[in-house]
């Protein structure tokens, strides 16, 4: 049996070291500024944070995997390939991009570094990953979550590189890399400047009856009667009218959270080559529980045991989870 | 004139309101290309696909440049055979909107849609080397990014369209909003989207117009309007401007902006014009101005 590798969230040095010792086979990282696709406040590494986390992940036989996964704006360039080139010189073991300039550029300069696919290049097809195999020696491509196992392994046979797929974590809806909502109500473009929802953005309107009605900038994203949890207002994740739907419905998808771990021998078996936990903004709390308790199955897995599975549900969004496109093609 | 084009129609009209339509732009809209071909769903091309050859002629009859435009989600079989058969097709120039168009295309001159994510002039560079023609620019993308792409394509020798009328799209999925909307699912959808030539609005719980569905895209609500940027785009070096099919007069909608970018009207007369064609949406062109896209500003704000 193929051991696949687990690849971890680290949104700070912090929650890095924590990756590292709750047994991350690779840990993903990027630098604080609009070159990843989590650019949230606090979180991120500076390039001295960098330079000695890498250090600390590779003293302890983890590996440093760097996401430059947004898509630079002409005339900005530059910040794209400087944090290309720090990467490069403090030693990542791989980068991950989505935007083809990216691609060339880290091809074309440091050819011996592992290049990565990125979910935001919402690569879906055998022919769009051999694409990017053949044009800039793509190793690995994160697939989107829109695929079921049975098509996973069909897949493996047609692609000339590994496979990566997301475990646990937030259940994106739409196809990463091509989402402009944020940016329709906020200004700030999840592609452009890797912000999604941003909580500057983000209101708690308390209403008389006790009721919550959440927004993102201008617009009601969910309204919460006095005994329900208010969620963050992800714009996807929010409650609508449709004329045919008068009572406010889910239009994209509830708030939930994906957990494959009922699915990680399928997986293995699939051929996926690397499980990803999603959630680099998330607690290093979050971090050492998903790590440890997918580090236990993936080991027991291997050891031919049934995989022993930790209760993650108090981890997951709304305390609701799917095993979403995986599971079924009626998800779709 | 030339340098104005019609993008696909990306809802799920039926055959004869296609038909229809191509006739009356073939004759009366002042466009000197159209983008025609399925872009949003692989499921409902079997009831018009038949109809091409004829719309086909008809527009080139007309004086129109007809390009193939490309599905933009490119997962199934069946989605991946469409692909390919587009990428096969000779006569026409074709239009790709994902990546895996990109394959077997090197060899032939093709375009690339705004459903690709173009956003920087490194990117551009690589996909000319590789056969690129023209670039059709993602709609998000503010004036400062185009006038940087719009140089590289002058010095590439490329050309750059920006859609400067209709619906923004906002996002597509493998999901389909459309079904969902309707308890159904994508595989037994029974094509509700027919039932919303306009996509099915979204309005939040506050009663706000919001977004719009169709299918497995999300637009906006408000339709994209950029007649008074026109000037701006044409001295940065913009060479097509895209007008998407909304149910609207879309060939008075052609000759507002095929007379605003001749330099016959000012912004003011095509605002005004525009504005008795009795829109169903607001307009906005936040986006062009880096701005939230929702928003839409007078000629002054920059």
């Amino acid at each position: 049996m193929k051991r696949p590798e687990l690849v971890c969230p680290a949104g700070t040095p912090a929650a890095l070291r924590t990756a590292v010792e709750a047994g991350a086979d690779a840990v993903y990282c990027g630098f604080q500024n609009a070159t990843n696709a989590r650019n949230f406040p606090g979180l991120n590494f500076t390039p001295e944070e960098m330079q000695a986390s890498v250090a600390h992940a590779h003293e302890h036989g983890t590996k440093v995997l760097l996401a430059v996964n947004t898509f630079p704006t002409a005339g900005r360039f530059n910040l794209w390939r400087e944090a290309v080139d720090m990467g490069a010189k403090f030693g990542v073991d791989a980068f991950i991009v989505a935007d083809i300039g990216v691609a060339d550029y880290v091809k074309r300069t440091y050819p011996n570094i592992r290049l990565h696919l990125s979910v935001q290049a919402a690569a879906s097809s055998p022919e769009a990953i051999r694409y990017y195999a053949r044009e800039f020696g793509v190793k690995r491509v994160v697939l989107p979550r829109i695929l079921t196992v049975p098509e996973i392994k069909k897949l493996a046979g047609e692609i000339p590189c590994e496979i990566e797929t997301f475990i646990f974590g937030n259940h994106g809806l739409m196809v990463e890399g091509r989402c402009s909502l944020t940016n329709y109500v906020t200004g700030l473009s999840t592609n452009m400047d890797g912000v999604c929802s941003p909580a500057a953005d983000v209101h708690y309107d308390k209403q008389p009856d006790g009721s919550v009605t959440t927004r993102l900038a201008d617009f009601t994203i969910d309204s919460f009667a006095p005994d329900e949890q208010a969620g963050y207002p992800t714009i996807c994740k929010g409650r609508y009218n449709a004329p045919n739907r008068p009572d406010a419905y889910y239009a994209f998808e509830e708030p939930i959270s994906l957990n494959l771990s009922g699915l990680l021998p399928a997986l293995i078996e699939a051929g996926v080559d690397a499980f990803k936990i999603e959630g680099r903004q998330r607690s290093r709390a979050y971090v050492k529980s998903a790590v440890s308790a997918f580090r236990k199955a993936v080991d027991s897995i291997l050891a031919g045991q049934e995989p022993e599975l930790a209760d993650l549900l108090a981890l997951t969004e709304g305390q609701k989870q799917t095993e979403g496109a995986f599971k079924t093609k009626k998800w779709r | 004139m030339q340098s104005l084009t019609l993008g696909p129609i990306i809802y799920h009209w039926k055959p004869e309101e296609r038909r229809d339509f191509y006739a009356r732009i073939a004759d009366e809209a002042p466009v000197g290309t159209v983008y025609l071909g399925e872009v949003i769903c692989s499921k409902r091309t079997p009831y018009f696909e038949g109809d091409y050859p004829e719309i086909i002629e008809r527009l080139e009859r007309g004086g129109k440049q007809v390009v193939l435009s490309s599905l933009s989600e490119v997962v199934l079989k069946r989605e991946r055979e469409m692909l390919a058969a587009i990428c096969d097709t000779e006569g026409h120039e074709i239009e790709i909107n994902n990546t895996a168009g990109l394959l077997d295309v090197a060899e032939r001159p093709h375009r690339v849609g705004p459903l690709m994510n173009i956003y920087n002039e490194e990117t551009m560079r690589y996909l000319a080397g590789k056969g690129a023609t023209h670039f059709s620019l993602p709609v998000e993308l503010p004036a400062a990014v185009v006038g940087e792409m719009a140089k590289a394509a002058k010095d590439l020798g490329v050309g750059v369209e920006v859609q400067v009328f209709g619906r923004a799209s906002l996002a597509v999925s493998a999901r389909c909003y459309h079904a969902r909307a309707h308890c159904r699912t994508k595989d037994n959808c029974q094509f509700v989207c027919e039932e919303d030539p306009d996509g099915m609005p979204l309005k939040t719980v506050t009663g706000q117009s919001f977004l719009t569905i169709n299918g497995i895209q999300t637009l906006s609500h408000s339709y994209v309007n950029l007649a008074g940027e026109t000037d701006e785009m044409q001295a940065m070096g913009v060479t097509h401007f895209r007008l998407l099919p909304q149910r609207v007069d879309m060939v008075a909608v052609a000759r507002v902006f095929a007379d605003r970018i001749s330099g016959a009207i000012d912004a003011g007369e095509a605002d005004a014009r525009l504005a008795m064609l009795a829109m169903p949406a607001p307009f906005s062109n936040g986006f062009w101005h880096g701005q939230q896209g929702r928003r839409q500003f007078g000629p002054k704000v920059a």
